[in-house]
């Protein structure tokens, strides 16, 4: 690992990493209040920068153009579209990077495990490695579909609550195969095309799975009840950046995206509470169907 | 034991985000779910590390896509966090 940083002891990258930690810490607590909010968010991307600054610099890019491109089609296109969206179009686009944010992660972590495989082949995966990517797999490609769904929502393409037969029987099924996929990544991860043991499929597979049941539980959900599921999908990107933390042992996407999570899922309950409702009953409302005014 | 590590840090950074939006008010809960939404794109470092890895042609590629989406993530996040506050500044803050 030799980057542009040679030379600095190799707890110079952990430390800068604590520091943008605290800037996350100290930003999120602004963000809090009224008057600081703005400065709040200033000092949560200054930490940002300066994280991702340093990780550029510090490892050995063997393609720094492909990097370079990556970097810049991404900003291009965040820019444009935080620069060009209407005040009110502004749920939904959050919705959406969210959505990106857990798809991102759930592509480093697989991304992670073909590389190990790789470099180390199968028999060298730790379970931490494979339970984590898991972990990330399930939640990352859940919050991408649902987050998908819920901007598509907010924005009127599609706003009214989509019911199916034996609704939540069939969340809780494929809730179920999710959960054995998982298993099966954990204990045969070289399984299935085994000519090609190092796509590590049933990582691949438990992605399918998830993506399908992030966009079963969000289409029966009706447009009021969005801003909630978006909230909850938050914390949702936020839990796949600290398992991806966990995946790749690195502290920062612990320690940040832990803060997303945990503030993420407050919230969702706060807003639930404001509505008299109860997360259960948003998520799996056939119960308060009749309730949710539509 | 890098997990335990991890796991200490998890569990305690668990407490601090539920400590540190409890009292907000009811009129920040976008800016701040847009804000975190910014912080959760903390997984570009991960990517940068795994795109830039070159081991393998497939983990370069899936990394490439991952950057991308991350970066989507962080700048879009961030800015339109900071419209948002911006309006909601000439509103009612300072």
């Amino acid at each position: 690992m030799a980057g542009l940083l040679d030379g600095l002891p190799p707890d110079a990258l952990s430390f800068v990493y604590l520091v943008a930690a605290v800037l996350f810490i100290v930003g999120l607590r602004r963000l809090t209040h009224p008057r600081t909010a703005a400065r709040g968010n200033l000092i949560s991307a200054s930490g940002m920068a300066l994280a991702v600054g340093v990780t550029v610099l510090w490892f050995e890019i063997l393609s720094p153009l492909v990097l370079g491109a990556a970097l810049l089609v991404g900003a291009g296109i965040g820019t444009w579209l935080a620069l060009s969206v209407e005040t009110t179009d502004m749920p939904q686009l959050v919705g959406l990077f969210n959505g990106f944010g857990g798809g991102a992660s759930a592509l480093v972590a697989g991304a992670e495990l073909v590389d190990q495989v790789g470099t180390a082949g199968v028999a060298d995966l730790t379970l931490t490695a494979t339970g984590a990517a898991a972990v990330t797999g399930l939640i990352g490609a859940v919050t991408f579909c649902g987050s998908l769904v819920a901007a598509g929502k907010l924005h009127g393409i599609y706003d009214r609550p989509i019911h199916y037969p034996v609704e939540n029987a069939v969340k809780v099924g494929i809730a179920g195969v999710a959960v054995l996929v998982g298993l099966a990544l954990l204990t045969q991860p070289a399984l299935g095309l085994l000519p090609m043991g190092e796509l590590v499929a049933p990582y691949w597979a438990l992605l399918v799975v998830a993506s399908l049941l992030g966009v079963l539980v969000v289409v029966p959900i009706g447009g009021a009840d969005m801003p909630v599921v978006i909230a909850l999908l938050n914390a949702g990107s936020g839990l796949a950046a600290a398992s991806t933390g966990f995946v790749l042992n690195n502290s920062v996407l612990i320690v940040a995206g832990t803060l997303v999570g945990a503030s993420g899922l407050i919230l969702t309950r706060i807003m639930c509470r404001s509505m008299n409702r109860s997360l259960a009953n948003v998520l799996f409302g056939g119960y308060g169907r009749s309730e949710t005014a539509d | 034991m890098a997990f335990i590590e991890n796991l200490t840090l998890f569990v305690l950074a668990g407490f601090l985000g539920y400590e540190l939006v409890t009292k907000i008010p009811a009129t920040l809960h976008t800016p701040l779910i847009s804000g975190t939404n910014a912080i959760s794109g903390i997984t570009l470092i991960g990517s940068v590390v795994v795109a830039g890895s070159g081991n393998s042609t497939l983990a370069s590629v899936l990394g490439f896509f991952a950057v991308v989406l991350a970066t989507i993530n962080v700048v879009g996040g961030y800015l339109v966090s900071h419209k948002m506050l911006r309006s909601f500044g000439r509103r009612g803050g300072e």
